[in-house]
């Protein structure tokens, strides 16, 4: 029994050093998603570009989709913007715009200089599809499936790396359940 | 007038105007314009945008931010307010979209139960630990006998 108790201060100091080093090798920036695994929240906005037409979550296509959040006064949606254009072709989802608390003409301008990537972007320049989406900064894409559930919130710039890592895996997996439930409707 | 006049005069001023700086400087906090119907709903707005934790800022409350996603919570907050909808609501709109991490007063729930008993649980061990040691040392110390106690007495006498 004494000898336990000579080593109790050691042994709580080296626990203790394990919780605090592990706390070291956190991002204090990742901030976990409240909405992975909810359904893509309802909207009802303007085209960007043309204001007359109203969009909603039933002109999504089906299958897998990306809803990139942008903005002409965010300068990481600007060095993430040639990445986006080389996605835009990938045949496995579709990309959407969220155009955030922006002006319509500017972001007009936007799209027209540096070309457009997105399907269809939507207008939201109160914020309130972003603040539905727990949006709280400018870029952010979230991955929502065929069931219209958002898999992955990822805030910050979309490059090379990031796509290889964390994007291309889920893909992969959200294509794979894609297939398979058109399979089950089908038989 | 010679210059040890000047210097004594130059401290107090000094001190004067530092004084006044800081006195102003503590305010810094971002101000909104919003008005109330009454004070008991200005009192739950400025309790709950001090209670909200800024998505965006890790050190900060909606109240002291002034970044862009602040003051819309902030009004977000006062137009739900206004609506009449309760605290526990309003709470629960921004849990659900930016999740417990806006929480400065985190919610009793099995992730946090560490956060919440811990304190407790080490009090309790602090306690034992200290009974143990308090035991430990009673036993130890035994009466002396006659002979101790001569020897003692003839130590001190000298």
């Amino acid at each position: 029994m004494n000898k336990v108790i000579r080593f109790l201060p050691l042994i709580l100091f080296v626990l203790l050093g394990i919780l605090l080093f592990r706390g070291l090798s956190l991002d204090p920036n990742a901030m976990p998603s409240a909405l992975e695994g909810k359904k893509f929240p309802q909207f009802s906005l303007t085209e960007l570009q043309q204001q007359s037409k109203v969009l909603t979550t039933a002109d999504f296509q089906p299958g897998i989709k990306l809803v990139n959040v942008w903005a002409t006064w965010c300068p990481g949606c600007k060095y993430e913007h040639p990445f986006l254009l080389k996605i835009a072709n990938d045949k496995r989802f579709a990309l959407y715009g969220v155009n955030y608390k922006d002006e319509r003409g500017e972001a007009l301008k936007w799209l027209q200089q540096y070309k457009n990537p997105y399907q269809f972007t939507m207008f939201d320049g109160e914020g309130k599809l972003g603040m539905d989406l727990g949006v709280y900064g400018a870029p952010e894409t979230f991955i929502v499936d065929h069931n219209n559930q958002i898999r992955k919130r990822f805030a910050g710039i979309l490059d090379e790396v990031v796509w290889q890592q964390q994007f291309e895996p889920l893909l992969k997996q959200l294509q794979q359940e894609y297939q398979d439930s058109q399979a089950n409707t089908q038989g | 007038m010679n210059m040890q006049i000047i210097q004594r005069l130059l401290t107090p001023i000094s001190s004067f105007f530092i004084a006044l700086f800081m006195a102003f400087s503590i305010n810094a906090a971002p101000v909104d314009t919003y008005e109330f119907p009454d004070p008991v709903t200005k009192k739950r707005f400025q309790q709950l945008v001090y209670e909200l934790r800024c998505p965006k800022c890790q050190n900060q409350n909606l109240a002291d931010s002034n970044s862009m996603i602040a003051v819309d919570l902030r009004k977000q907050v006062y137009d739900m307010l206004i609506d009449g909808r309760s605290d526990m609501e309003i709470v629960n709109f921004m849990v659900e979209r930016y999740g417990d991490y806006v929480l400065y007063r985190p919610k009793v729930s099995a992730a946090t139960y560490l956060l919440w008993f811990g304190p407790i649980g080490f009090i309790v061990i602090g306690g034992i630990v200290i009974a143990l040691f308090v035991r430990q040392s009673k036993e130890q110390s035994q009466p002396l006998s006659d002979e101790q106690k001569q020897q003692l007495n003839e130590i001190l006498k000298d």
